[in-house]
């Protein structure tokens, strides 16, 4: 730079000023819209135990009090062990919840510095700059990461953590997350009413079987009640998660629901054949959803169901002898509860979708707050916290070191020694989970991909209801519902944002844009022309 | 010359900042309802309370009734209680504007059409669409003290309603300690969640809910509950809600 350029004369300086308010002007629009950013994060040579550090945690539960006395206890022990740092929890009980909070907070600075997260809604977070704390440094630190000779407690090594798990936290080239717990889906069966249809429960469901059962289920006596039951109530056959219903119809089908890198391939013909199927079935009856009919549990428990796919994190919700029970005593009904993986479509090539919460650490201004919440997110993979979390619901540990530990081989070799801790169902569900973890897939995350999961349960909501309210479901409603669902989802703006990130088109530019590059584009022909003007009359002044 | 050209590039730039940052920000304002009866006459098309409760559900229910409270929006969703002179409606996650959410004032007259829908017992109008009328009632709790455990119950749902001379019991909490309530059913939550409290009528033992969503934290019914000790007697007044079985969603307690 010459030093012409550096020197200010007395006619520039209010210009100077002008561009300055431009400037700042334009950090503020833009700063509506996204968080500018801190500088990224940089990892300190070393910990400084010298000063308090104060960093919030926002856990998610399944509203089970065991999860909440965990985390006290993990947050009490990590304490303890770094009297430095205070770890303050906020607890809820819905991950969209959490997204909606962190969405809110990005703007403000204020995001928690450690998150129960999944990465879906972290490519999300991921749009704002510096915002989520790449990983890779800290897995990698000798001091501080995985298995670090720095860490004042026993953690795994990252060859400990599952690797397929470890991987799920991935974001483009680097980890942006580690997992915590995982589970995967799971169909609970009413045994003792398929047997009473006069089916035999195979060990690997078909969506064939599971839908002729159904329908067999809604045969009806002559005073209306359900033959199968003798009640007024039987929805055979109901999926607490209707987007993991599609998602793994589709991988299991091997058809298209989105490229890695967010281009849509949902809208396709299997996807159509998927929401007849699901016409046919809800037309009757046999088959409905969590948000049309509510949980599958209590109508499992109630007699009213006979298949109910949830979570693996449900299971302690699932059976006759449940734990936990959200319906009246009088309305239990006794059955032989089966624990199967959901249903497939090619039994010898079974998939199934693996999912649980990850963590996050959002980055701050002061490097060391982060390391206190990297300290503190990796403590949560240590034995005492994996094993005694596992052990509340249908979840898997995520390190080997934790799986492999006597404590938790005892743990599942004392499955249904009774209906609490050592309750069948939810050991049964995690073994599923352990035994076919090569057979689990996560979809690809990008920015967007929580839409896209949303879009992929609208539409079998939406032709559930349709049919129950006597609407055609024919090939003119599904084009409208495809329509309908890319518009409500902005699915038709995924694949060009993505693509934006990989240097592809833009698209058009939105109003606000347009409105503000017209502004500047006036002011500065009207600055040029005044400027013009001035050095006109200077010269001829002169 | 130059300084007012400056000001008034100044000007520009923070006029077209104040435009696009803040565009589609005007809002109407509107008078407050007045109060007064609830219309018995339906308008036409409109669907008597009678008819709602014998309409199937997955029908399609045009029904006009009065807000008595309003439980959350977000994205452009409403979920609220209302009344007429017959009976209750819940309705949940109606298609509505922020700016009309804040119009949706107590009493305020309401025309909803949408589905009759049953989410575990609860009888509700969903994907409704709400378009706004001339009319103000606020309905009186009806007593149903003496209806708990009864079949009759049910006849009362979504109603504002009221318990009469009810003893608070204990409940335990998350270290299985007796207190007079607990955050979540379990006592799994923290500040700010639902509060789950056990009352008696000296016959049976019922658990009654101050829905965060409806009236969270900083409250008066939230903060008075919160404050409430084992063997207090209380008149409540709340929702009827239905979860499985009567869910009152109480919106006011006194202590006697």
């Amino acid at each position: 730079m010459s030093k012409k350029l550096l020197t200010w004369t007395k006619g520039t300086v209010p210009f100077v000023h002008l561009m300055a308010v431009v400037l700042a002007c334009v950090l503020a629009l833009t700063g509506c819209h996204g968080s500018r950013g801190i500088d990224a994060f940089e990892l300190p040579e070393e910990w400084d135990s010298s000063k308090t550090y104060e960093i919030t945690f926002w856990a998610k539960n399944d509203t089970n009090k065991t999860q909440t006395a965990i985390y006290e206890k993990a947050i009490a022990d990590f304490q303890a062990l770094y009297p430095n740092v205070k770890v303050n929890m906020r607890l809820y009980t819905d991950y969209g919840k959490i997204y909606n909070d962190v969405i809110t907070n990005i703007a403000t600075n204020t995001t928690p510095n450690v998150c129960i997260t999944y990465p879906d809604h972290i490519a999300t977070y991921m749009t704002g700059t510096n915002v989520v704390v790449p990983l890779d440094e800290l897995f990698a630190s000798e001091k501080y990461g995985f298995g670090g000779s720095e860490l004042a407690y026993d953690g795994p090594t990252k060859d400990e953590i599952i690797p397929q798990f470890l991987s799920e936290c991935i974001l483009g080239d680097e980890y942006y997350a580690i997992p915590f717990m995982r589970s995967t889906e799971i169909c609970y069966v009413n045994k003792t009413y398929v047997e009473a249809l006069g089916f035999e429960l195979p060990e690997v469901l078909t969506w064939d079987f599971v839908y002729e059962v159904a329908e067999a289920a809604t045969a009806k006596n002559a005073d209306g009640t359900y033959t199968v039951n003798g009640q007024q109530v039987m929805i055979p056959f109901i999926d607490k998660s209707t987007d993991n219903m599609m998602i793994q119809m589709l991988k299991q089908r091997g058809a298209g629901y989105s490229t890695d890198d967010g281009q849509i391939e949902i809208f396709n013909d299997d996807t159509k054949d998927i929401l007849y199927q699901v016409a046919d079935h809800a037309k009757t009856g046999a088959f409905s959803t969590f948000k049309i009919s509510g949980y599958p549990a209590n109508f499992l428990n109630a007699g009213q169901c006979i298949f109910a796919i949830d979570s693996s994190a449900g299971a302690t919700w699932m059976g006759s002898e449940a734990p936990l029970v959200d319906i009246s005593p009088d309305k239990l009904v006794q059955f032989e509860t089966a624990v199967r993986m959901v249903p497939q479509t090619d039994p010898s090539n079974p998939k199934m979708i693996s999912q649980g919460p990850s963590i996050c650490v959002f980055n701050k201004d002061d490097s060391q707050e982060v390391l206190a919440s990297w300290l503190f997110a990796q403590y949560l993979l240590t034995n005492d916290v994996q094993i005694a979390y596992a052990q509340t619901e249908g979840y898997a540990p995520v390190t080997s070191k934790a799986q492999q530990s006597d404590e938790y081989q005892d743990y599942l070799s004392r499955a249904g020694e009774d209906n609490a801790e050592h309750y069948a169902v939810k050991i049964e569900a995690t073994k599923v989970l352990m035994e076919n973890a090569g057979n689990t897939f996560v979809t690809p995350v990008f920015n967007g991909s929580t839409s896209l999961r949303d879009a992929a349960g609208q539409m079998i909501e939406n032709v559930a209801k349709s049919v129950r309210r006597k609407e055609v479901v024919d090939d003119a409603y599904m084009t409208k519902l495809f329509d309908d669902v890319m518009a409500l989802y902005h699915l038709d703006q995924l694949g060009s944002l993505n693509a934006t990130e990989g240097g592809k088109d833009l698209g058009p530019l939105p109003t606000a844009s347009k409105t503000l590059i017209g502004v500047l584009a006036v002011a500065w022909v009207g600055i040029a022309a005044v400027a013009i003007n001035d050095e006109l009359k200077k010269r001829k002044n002169a | 010359m130059k300084k007012r050209t400056a000001f008034l590039a100044v000007l520009t730039f923070v006029l077209a900042f104040v435009l696009v940052a803040c565009g589609g920000g005007s809002s109407s304002g509107g008078s407050a309802p007045k109060g007064g009866a609830a219309d018995t006459e339906k308008g036409e098309g409109v669907m008597t309370y009678a008819e709602y409760a014998a309409a199937a559900v997955d029908d399609a229910v045009t029904i006009e009734a009065y807000v008595q409270g309003k439980q959350s929006w977000w994205d452009n969703k409403a979920t609220i209680y209302a009344q007429d002179a017959d009976g209750g409606y819940f309705i949940y996650n109606a298609t509505c504007s922020e700016e009309d959410y804040a119009k949706l004032v107590d009493g305020q007259k309401i025309k909803v059409t949408g589905y009759k829908a049953e989410w575990s017992g609860e009888i509700e109008v969903v994907e409704g669409v709400i378009e706004f009328e001339d009319g103000n009632y606020l309905a009186a709790a009806v007593d149903v003290t003496d209806k708990l455990g009864t079949d009759e119950l049910i006849n009362f749902q979504n109603q504002k309603v009221a318990f009469k001379g009810m003893t608070i019991e204990a409940s335990k909490d998350a270290s299985g300690a007796d207190v007079a309530y607990i955050y979540n059913w379990d006592g799994s939550g923290t500040d700010g969640d639902d509060l789950y409290f056990n009352v008696t009528d000296g016959k049976a033992t019922y658990q009654f809910t101050v829905e965060s969503y409806l009236t969270g934290a900083g409250t008066d019914v939230y903060e008075a509950v919160k404050a409430l000790n084992v063997g207090d007697t209380v008149d409540l007044e709340g929702f009827l809600y239905w979860y499985e079985g009567a869910n009152p969603h109480i919106t006011s307690v006194t202590v006697k």
